[in-house]
């Protein structure tokens, strides 16, 4: 919020300045008087620039050294390759790398194993989300508890719920053995069930941004509307589909985008509940974890720029949908 | 089309009573507007006729039935909503259609009826369009196209106009009693707007703090207020209260009765012949309204008054004077009347006529006299609240 705040005061500022610019150069034509009087607002426009660059400093130096710089030396680093034994120094190859990189099959499958991840946690997380939403909606008594409780999922860490669910999933100690449930080979070491029991993870750990997001969403619809259907006739199944759902899809359209990039950046779960030693880890192998060990384990920093970059072009993609979906939000407005 | 009762009719929200033991009959076909300020639940009555309250208490019936479980789809009542309420990502042909498809009317049926909705809103043209598409007026038209399209048997209409600039406001107000008595559908209509209330409504009921305070004709409610809310309520300015005492003057000994008059702190207005039989005996403490229509600067005028405030509205001007007792009083006058100075003192007279004459009880504030429930059966009368403002 800072960083566009302050942006945008610089931006207003910039173009303050630019358009005094430009009437001082039709000036001379015009009107010889208000040179004195510009040169004040001009003075004044400066000092409101110098301050707005100065707000946007501490911004711009975190997002340079985090953001700015890795993103862009991430595409050099995609033209280089560094040879397999370690010492060698890494030479310039172009593009020549790229193909090769792209279609491998530990690529392509590191693709479809992250599609089918995003398809598994996307729906659930948000199905879930917004039943919870629609569930804590009601206006009764202790139901503050119930959202506090529903939304508390955001701030526990990746890593401390990976632990537990690791624990609960040990056929030794957990919870499906208590139960009399042993698969074999175990939920998390099972080529079968591995990917499934990450995803179920990383869906309990998005519920609670996604019950938010909807019952943010929900709030904005008005009570009133929900009445005139029901005064109208209309069945509470009917008003959930007919009025609920329509009233908020830019929500949904927004927790879909929100939920498939945070799916598409799952790491920690996979890093923890499976890691590199466990039998099932080839059908886990979501595209970041496939870029860190591309980099760490394979030392290949040419490819794992050239994974990230693919990652990041998905990424944009959605980020543009999402941004055609909020202008359809416009038309929502009463 | 059907009658409305409230009989006893209760909501509480907690330690709130919106509705207080609401009894009200509306007969089939009438145009029934609850009025009072914000808060004093008119419009909670209305939503326990909705169905979108639960009555605490009491019985609400549509028709015969009664309707206290009844859940609002199944009771045939259209309501239009003060936002209008229009389902935003629906085309008006959609929203217009949307109650007659919740009740699976064929389809053909449903075009011929919206059609006719449309037409007889003037919105044959618009019926593509979204609701965002639409201005205020054009809205308020699809809300209520959208109500009558399936012909209930109650309108309930929730200060439909209240979100309309002022003349096109006079215009919808029009627009909608025309409707109202070519449908003679029974309507509730809900307004704070006393204008809205004497101009739509066949009666009126006043409500405050969720009483029934009097329902009546406008005619009567104006000229024969129940009790000494009403009588301030109701009118732009509301009628003067002035508190004082019932005394005898001049009664000469043994003799017929002596004049009846209203005694305040260094004034005492006395009571036309016909008013002062109606409340002889009654008081001693009583409350003496006068709207400000009867009231006149004159030399000889009772009433000794500093004028605070002269208010010029063109056709009219009031006259807002304290009078020594620190009550304040409003003169209304014509135009071409002589217009008195800031500060300066004022005698201040009451019409002759004996209708000009309100005598309310000084701790109930309910009426004395003869017109006190003069209008029957028409008029009840709730607790009263307060007295003099």
């Amino acid at each position: 919020m800072t960083v566009g705040d302050a942006g945008s005061v610089g931006a207003e500022a910039l173009a303050g300045e630019a358009a005094l610019l430009a009437a001082e150069h039709e000036a001379p034509e015009r009107d010889t008087g208000s040179g004195s009087r510009s040169h004040g607002l001009r003075q004044r426009l400066r000092k409101e620039a110098a301050l707005a660059y100065a707000l946007l400093l501490p911004a711009l130096v975190l997002f340079g050294v985090f953001s700015f710089y890795p993103f862009f030396r991430n595409f050099k680093l995609m033209l280089y390759q560094t040879p397999p034994v370690p010492g060698l120094p890494a030479h310039y190859v172009g593009l020549h790398q790229i193909w090769p990189t792209i279609s491998s099959t530990q690529f392509t499958q590191s693709l479809v194993t992250t599609v089918i991840f995003v398809v598994l946690v996307v729906p659930i997380s948000l199905i879930l989300g917004l039943a919870l939403a629609v569930a804590a909606h009601r206006k009764l008594k202790g139901m503050a508890v119930y959202r506090m409780i529903f939304s508390s999922t955001v701030v526990s860490s990746v890593a401390v719920a990976s632990v537990v669910f690791g624990t609960l999933l040990n056929p030794v100690v957990g919870l499906l053995p208590w139960l009399g449930i042993n698969p074999n080979p175990p939920a998390l070491e099972s080529t079968t069930w591995a990917l499934p029991s990450v995803a179920v993870i990383t869906i309990w750990q998005f519920l609670g941004l996604s019950f938010i997001i909807m019952s943010a969403g929900l709030q904005s619809v008005p009570d009133e509307l929900l009445e005139a259907a029901r005064i109208d006739g209309a069945t509470a199944w009917t008003r959930f589909w007919r009025m609920t759902v329509p009233l908020l899809s830019p929500t949904i359209f927004f927790a879909v985008v929100v939920s498939t990039i945070y799916a598409f950046q799952a790491f920690g779960a996979v890093d923890i509940l499976i890691g590199n030693t466990n039998a099932a880890r080839l059908h886990t192998n979501v595209l970041i974890y496939n870029i860190v060990n591309t980099l760490q384990i394979d030392n290949n920093p040419g490819a794992a720029a050239i994974m990230a970059t693919v990652l990041f072009l998905i990424m944009l993609g959605l980020t543009i949908i999402q941004m055609r979906l909020l202008e359809r939000r416009v038309s929502y407005a009463r | 089309m059907a009658q409305v009762n409230f009989d006893g009719a209760t909501k509480r929200f907690g330690d709130t009573t919106a509705v207080d033991h609401l009894t009200l009959h509306i007969p089939d076909g009438e145009l029934l507007v609850l009025l009072g300020s914000s808060g004093c639940g008119k419009t909670t009555a209305l939503r326990l006729v909705a169905g979108l309250e639960d009555l605490s208490d009491g019985d609400v019936s549509i028709g015969d039935r009664i309707v206290n479980d009844v859940d609002p789809k199944d009771r045939d009542v259209a309501m239009v909503f003060q936002s209008y309420a229009l389902y935003p990502h629906l085309t008006v042909a959609k929203n217009i259609e949307f109650p007659l498809r919740q009740r699976h009317v064929d389809k053909e049926e449903r075009q011929a009826k919206v059609k006719r909705a449309a037409e007889t809103l003037g919105l044959g043209t618009l019926l593509d369009r979204k609701p965002a598409q639409l201005s205020g007026g054009q809205r308020q038209r699809v809300a209520l196209a959208r109500a009558i399209v399936r012909e209930p048997l109650v309108f309930l209409m929730d200060e439909p106009l209240s979100n309309l600039d002022a003349a096109l406001r006079v215009q919808t107000r029009a627009d909608i009693v025309e409707l109202q008595a070519r449908l003679a559908t029974t309507t509730l209509y809900v307004t704070h707007d006393q204008v809205e209330a004497m101009t739509m409504g066949h009666r009126i009921a006043v409500m405050s703090e969720g009483k029934l305070q009097q329902v009546a004709t406008p005619e009567d409610l104006y000229n024969k207020p129940a009790n000494a809310f009403v009588a301030h309520f109701l009118g732009s300015p509301g009628m003067n209260l002035l508190e004082g005492m019932l005394v005898e003057s001049g009664a000469p000994d043994g003799g017929a009765a002596g004049t009846l008059c209203v005694s305040f702190p260094g004034a005492s207005v006395p009571l036309p012949p016909s008013v002062a039989q109606g409340v002889r005996g009654a008081g001693p403490d009583v409350v003496l309204g006068v709207r400000p229509e009867s009231l006149r600067l004159s030399e000889n005028g009772p009433i000794a008054a500093t004028v605070i405030i002269v208010e010029i509205l063109g056709a009219e001007t009031h006259v807002i004077c304290h009078t020594d007792s620190g009550a304040r009083l409003i003169v209304r006058q014509a135009a071409h009347e002589r217009r008195p100075a800031i500060g300066e003192t004022v005698h201040i007279a009451v019409d002759a006529d004996p209708g000009a004459y309100h005598l309310f009880d000084a701790t109930t504030g309910v009426r004395l006299g003869e017109h006190a429930g003069a209008t029957g059966g028409a008029t009840s009368v709730g607790t009263a609240v307060g007295t003099a403002p």
